[in-house]
């Protein structure tokens, strides 16, 4: 046993309301720079929807993600075979027009126009040629747009759903979508760095964050290919991989990352998890039904007094193993089974796990009865829900529905029971049977409902201890490490001299 | 007396400038030691413009290079023309596929907007030293046939002359001009090279190869491994 912790993440699918806070506020801190402008290490998408970039999640074009070939795993781009032969040209990476050309707009003309008949207006510019542009694409250009032919209608998560599923999705008055906010998964077993020719991409080690060395990147771009989320990002203009960097500036100074920090449906969860890094690979070789419980089966028990004394002897802090303990995503993927991995069929383990959305509440009204369950299956109208269940289980469970059903039939559950308990229109013995049959407790459906709704700042992130000034002080006085940081390119970004 | 300045003096002069900036640029500068991809801008037509130019300049380079270590080696597998027409053509190809591959990408260069905001004066110094550097040579060896045979008969010598300390260019004086315009340009691309985009040559990824696939890196010395 090889533990390690891993500052992981849920994000609660149910409460996002789409807001793309998130997204401004790394926007501010981190991409608002030449050659940055059209990347969004944060971004919220809808489902369904194609997402941003446009069909990243179409690995038969892009070919992201690893694969098992002849019982080893190998990543599906750039293979070290194939690097030696692509080198020049990379042939699966996303190019601008995946994403978007960014621009502003030339808002003097406002001022300067002269007198005339119409009204002056700005039109839009550039950002990359500063020349006059026609938008044919931005950020968010697919949002809210669920239904639609053009965006919803080619979401790749769609395979393996009927006709009439995939019609009911579009339907008028039957409508659905929901939303989807993305960072970079920080994954255990991560395509970027594996496929980095330069080796300039790494996983640090106490806590799991993925960064790239800018001073190794060669801007070979095998990063961008290999990431099947897409969540690496190339600046033109710096020729230089960039992604998300889980604010580690802030997180060593014990704040949330600004995403975390700034999110108004309080979605995000931010915690500590034990692993086992002996175990990845053999994990990573199991065929994709048994994929995503395997790889909740590397995340160890810090309440395990074996597991905390291997943690301990691989150096591990005290105050780290604490905090895992307390972690709220221990609790969401581990002890509830609510929280499911994105994509686990890439292979790479993220480290994000998402709890499904149960919206739209599926209540009728029948008479003066505002919710009527006609079903002797107190769940029939999961597997009738809107959103199919097969379409969650293509993003969240490998095309495995019982994970998500899982989840699914936990969260409604917990909702009925405190429906019992607050509204009183359920009887308590008809909840306490769904909790029973969605293999549920009373006292774990409070612990949901607290951490759902009622949840503190101080219990949605757990930050452990990052011990930053250590690490500074085996070289350098931390206190003259503090005074000499400061932002931007220390050498500027010229690639000649 | 100007011939001496450039093919005895000049190529020390390079060679100077090519180690001292090259290494100091890589101990200072690290972050700017790679090209500047513009594939993420514009993917298209550049397929068609950068993997024949650089697979055509790889075999045009290691044909010169083994012409410079082996003349005698290379001298004696010339010996049968089969051979020797061979390497002939081969050389000729991988020219005219380095010709045609810059052509295109200096074409695409200037024709993509988005592409020309990122360049700057010394890539443009870049593609004209290289343009008359293959199209120079694509020249010779259409004019002067049969150079793997006399470059080892008179360019290794000289070569080998200015390796020793003891410049020679004997065996060169008698070369056309056309030769000796390419031997110049040659060094005036050394001399270039560490002040340009050209670097990205020397951090090709061999330990890719073989390293693992993942990489941790640690703050802290671990107690326990």
């Amino acid at each position: 046993m090889n533990v390690r912790s891993q500052v992981a993440m849920v994000f609660h699918l149910d409460k996002c309301i789409g807001c793309h806070t998130c997204s401004v506020a790394c926007k501010n801190i981190w991409t608002d720079r030449k050659g940055a402008e059209y990347m969004w290490w944060n971004n919220v998408e809808t489902k369904p929807g194609t997402g941003y970039p446009t069909r990243w999640e179409d690995q038969e074009d892009y070919q992201g993600g690893w694969e098992v070939v002849g019982g080893k795993l190998r990543l599906k781009s750039t293979s070290k075979s194939k690097i030696v032969f692509n080198i020049f040209h990379n042939p699966h990476m996303p190019s601008m027009d995946d994403y978007y050309q960014p621009w502003t707009y030339d808002y003097e003309t406002l001022f300067n126009a002269p007198e005339g008949e119409d009204q002056p207006v700005a039109r839009p510019i550039s950002k990359v040629t500063g020349e006059l542009v026609q938008i044919e694409s931005g950020p968010n250009w697919d949002d809210d747009l669920g239904g639609s032919q053009v965006y919803a209608d080619n979401d790749p998560n769609l395979e393996g759903l009927s006709e009439e599923q995939r019609a009911q999705l579009s339907s008028v008055e039957r409508l659905v979508m929901f939303y989807l906010p993305r960072i970079c998964n920080h994954c255990l077993n991560p395509s970027c760095v594996a496929s980095c020719p330069s080796g300039a991409m790494y996983k640090r080690g106490e806590d799991g964050i993925v960064l790239v060395d800018q001073n190794r990147c060669r801007a070979w771009r095998s990063c961008v290919s290999a990431c099947p989320y897409k969540k690496v990002y190339y600046n033109w203009f710096a020729g230089k991989a960039e992604k998300c960097i889980l604010c580690y500036p802030r997180l060593e100074t014990g704040q949330a990352p600004a995403c975390f920090h700034s999110c108004v449906g309080r979605i995000r969860y931010l915690g500590v998890l034990l692993y086992d890094a002996d175990r990845i690979e053999e994990v990573a070789l199991k065929p994709d039904s048994e994929l995503a419980e395997a790889h909740r089966s590397l995340i160890l028990d810090p309440h395990d007094p074996l597991v905390a004394a291997a943690a301990r002897a691989n150096g591990i802090d005290e105050a780290v193993i604490e905090s895992a303990r307390k972690s709220p995503v221990y609790k969401f993927v581990k002890e509830w089974g609510l929280a499911l991995p994105p994509h686990v069929e890439y292979r790479t383990f993220p480290m994000l796990f998402y709890v499904p959305p149960l919206s739209p509440v599926m209540s009728t009204r029948a008479g003066s009865e505002a919710i009527s369950h006609g079903s002797p299956s107190l769940f029939h109208d999961i597997d009738e829900s809107r959103i199919p269940v097969q379409y969650l289980a293509n993003l969240f469970g490998a095309g495995e529905e019982d994970g998500v059903r899982y989840a699914l039939r936990k969260q409604k559950a917990v909702r009925w029971w405190r429906r019992a308990r607050t509204v009183g229109d359920v009887d308590e013995a008809t909840a306490l049977r769904m909790l029973d049959e969605a293999d549920c407790t009373p006292e774990q459906a409070e612990a949901i409902y607290q951490l759902t709704t009622l949840c503190s700042f101080e219990e949605r992130f757990v930050i452990p201890p990052m011990h930053r000034e250590e690490a500074i002080a085996m070289v350098q006085d931390p206190r003259e490490a503090q005074a000499s940081m400061g932002f931007g390119f220390s050498t500027g970004t010229g690639r000649s001299i | 007396m100007f011939d001496d300045l450039l093919f005895s003096v000049l190529p020390y002069v390079v060679m100077f400038t090519f180690f001292l900036v090259t290494i100091q640029r890589y101990r200072q500068k690290s972050f700017s030691y790679s090209s500047l991809s513009s594939q993420f801008l514009s993917n298209e037509r550049h397929f068609w413009s950068l993997v024949p130019f650089h697979y055509g300049i790889l075999l045009v380079l290691a044909g010169h290079i083994v012409a410079f270590l082996f003349p005698r080696e290379l001298l004696a597998f010339n010996s049968k023309p089969v051979r020797l027409y061979i390497l002939e053509v081969a050389a000729l190809t991988g020219g005219l596929m380095t010709l045609i591959g810059l052509t295109a990408a200096a074409w695409r260069r200037w024709t993509t907007p988005q592409i020309r905001t990122v360049t700057n004066v010394s890539d443009w110094i870049v593609y004209a030293l290289l343009f008359f550097q293959v199209g120079g040579g694509v020249m010779v060896a259409v004019a002067h046939p049969w150079g793997s045979s006399w470059f080892a008969t008179s360019i290794s010598p000289y070569l080998w002359s200015l390796v020793s300390l003891s410049p020679d260019m004997a065996t060169i004086a008698p070369l056309p001009w056309s030769v000796k315009l390419h031997i110049v340009n040659a060094y005036l691309l050394i001399g270039f090279f560490p002040f340009t985009r050209l670097v990205h040559v020397l951090v090709v990824p061999n330990p890719y190869l073989w390293r693992r696939p993942q990489i941790v890196r640690w703050a802290r010395r671990r107690r326990a491994a």
